[in-house]
């Protein structure tokens, strides 16, 4: 298990890589990889049985992120796992590169599914942990989902289908940072209350601050422990989160920083 | 001869395979009595899951289960499978090469009158265009044996296209299937007929009409629309005066565009086609839609005797 200072200085890395990343790709989507920086190192550094040893492995815990477009904050925490050099973080979003876009299961150990176009990545979180349930593997599925991602429909067909197939095995994290690409989530298409929303569709739901580390482990905890349903843990975030320039600012959804604001970013991230 | 709807033999081979092979899961979105998958659920129900009309779900949940090792056989109609879930088919089952069999059935303009809603006349289209989808479509009961245990040993994606009514059998029950191969049925003319899914009956009954007449036609079945067995599509070509494409899709982006892509980049070759026009289906019987939509033996004749 990480101490709280390990998973700070994993979490400083993986925020200056994404910088690093996405500036020099000149495309790119930072501010739900920050959002969602704490959650997925909190996952893959302590909640997460994923190692070296077992990352090629098809049955074990995995991480299915829905929302695929923060890719930058995925391939940083593998790296930072040592499943991706640190060099070829650079070569993201380049023609050859196996850092992708939008993540590809089939080009990266730890990648554990295809995502990007949005809304499907829950289902086939859902197909994973049902699985694991027909075969009685002890393992667990986890899924980031985003707020904004949450307006697809395809979401709602697998919160039906993950409650009525009593998936506790699944534990899926909605990154709450409360923006879209065009704006505000609530005045785009508000998809609020998303608590409830859940709870009625049969999960257990726990609210938690998505960038305090023991309240996301305390979530994990009590995920583990819910009997015949799947756990949401709606996480309040804040998009950019890390870069005070980025912080809550729609813009900075999936644009590029100029090398001067990768700069300024890079100076804050110590 | 022999009857049997390509689903009903469907449900019946799938419920051999579930219970010798494991890692067969089934599912469904609540048609399963219609698609026969249901067949499966009754031997073996804890692997059978019906997803509710939800066929987009469906198919993501097929692409998870697939991800961890299962050999997903996924049941809905054509219609559905491919256009309703065609995008979610296309990244989550398509663009990771997952193991999920999609087997569709009711395809075509013989789902009859449920009417256009349901007629499925470009799904051959859509799943033909997806990177590395297998499109596979059974002609008859043995066939479809076949098939639906040959996908089980390969890997990735397939699109199986099943029909709802009851077809004659042209299989012998040890005849040479392969994945990719086109299996003559007729051999010995100088005109050919590439045909797939009841076009191949309709093919047969053209040639022994037209047999009396002293016209021999070449029969082929394409089984399998992707990967097109290119080798006897130009073997075909290469000793007719002429070929004809026929199926029960649009005229385009199905098997009438695949040999036509083959013959114009190989040897160009006069070529006519019997599918269905720029043209949404309707309402009524079978019988009555392939009489109208101009997919009958006697289409095959006439387009025959045009060329001749």
């Amino acid at each position: 298990m990480a101490t709280l200072e390990e998973l700070k200085h994993h979490a400083l890395n993986v925020r200056r890589n994404v910088i690093k990343m996405v500036t020099e790709a000149k495309s790119g989507h930072i501010g739900g990889s920050f959002s969602a920086t704490e959650i997925a190192v909190s996952l893959y550094f302590n909640e997460m049985n994923i190692t070296k040893d077992n990352v090629k492995d098809k049955v074990r815990d995995r991480f299915v992120l829905s929302k695929g477009h923060a890719s930058p904050l995925l391939f940083a925490v593998l790296a930072e796992k040592g499943f991706i050099p640190q060099e070829e973080l650079l070569t993201f979003r380049k023609i050859n590169s196996r850092l992708q876009g939008h993540p590809n299961m089939n080009y990266v150990d730890g990648v554990d599914m295809s995502t990007g176009s949005l809304g499907q990545g829950l289902s086939a979180a859902v197909g994973m942990a049902l699985s694991y349930k027909l075969h009685n593997e002890p393992y667990r599925i986890y899924s980031l989902v985003g707020d904004g991602e949450s307006q697809e429909g395809m979401i709602w067909e697998a919160a039906m289908a993950a409650a009525h197939y009593k998936l506790d095995n699944l534990c899926a994290i909605l990154d709450w940072n409360g923006l879209q690409i065009d704006g505000d989530i609530t005045k785009v298409m508000n998809p609020l209350p998303l608590d409830e929303k859940f709870k009625a569709f049969g999960w257990h739901v726990i609210l938690v601050d998505g960038h305090d580390y023991n309240q996301l482990f305390a979530a994990y905890a009590e995920a583990r422990t819910v009997k015949g349903k799947p756990t949401m843990i709606v996480a309040k975030c804040v998009k950019g989160k890390g870069v005070s320039f980025m912080e809550n600012q729609a813009g900075w959804h999936g644009v590029a920083p100029t090398p001067e604001q990768a700069e300024a970013a890079l100076k804050e991230l110590v | 001869m022999a009857k049997m709807a390509t689903r009903e033999a469907y449900g019946k081979a799938l419920a051999e395979l579930i219970q010798k092979d494991p890692k067969v899961v089934v599912l469904d979105a609540d048609l399963s009595k219609s698609t026969k998958s249901y067949d499966a659920k009754a031997v073996v129900p804890e692997r059978h899951f019906n997803v509710g009309i939800a066929e987009s779900n469906m198919m993501g949940i097929a692409a998870g289960l697939a991800a961890v090792g299962n050999t997903v056989y996924a049941s809905t109609f054509a219609m559905f499978a491919t256009g309703r879930a065609y995008e979610i088919v296309r990244n989550s089952i398509g663009y990771t090469h997952l193991n999920v069999k999609i087997c569709a059935t009711h395809a075509g303009l013989t789902l009859g009158e449920d009417g256009a809603s349901h007629q499925s006349v470009e799904d051959l289209a859509l799943m033909r265009g997806i990177p590395g989808m297998t499109v596979i479509q059974p002609v008859d009961d043995v066939e479809t044996f076949k098939v639906i245990n040959a996908i089980a040993e390969m890997n990735g994606p397939v699109y199986v296209r099943l029909g709802r009514f009851a077809v004659d059998t042209v299989n012998t029950p040890d005849y040479d299937f392969k994945i990719g191969k086109g299996v003559v049925l007729r051999d010995g003319g100088d005109i050919t007929v590439f045909a797939t899914g009841i076009l191949v009956q309709q093919a047969l009954i053209a040639a022994d009409k037209l047999k009396e007449e002293g016209i021999h036609l070449n029969v082929i079945n394409f089984h399998t629309i992707k990967p097109l067995d290119e080798e006897l599509v130009i073997q075909y070509a290469k000793k007719s005066k002429f070929v004809i494409a026929a199926e029960e899709h649009s005229k385009f982006g199905g098997l009438s565009s695949a040999v036509a892509e083959v013959l114009a980049l190989n040897c160009p070759t006069k070529m006519d086609i019997v599918a269905i026009n720029d043209t949404f289906g309707e309402s009524g019987t079978p019988q009555a839609l392939i009489e109208k939509y101009g997919l009958t033996a006697n289409d095959i004749i006439a387009k025959v005797k045009k060329h001749l």
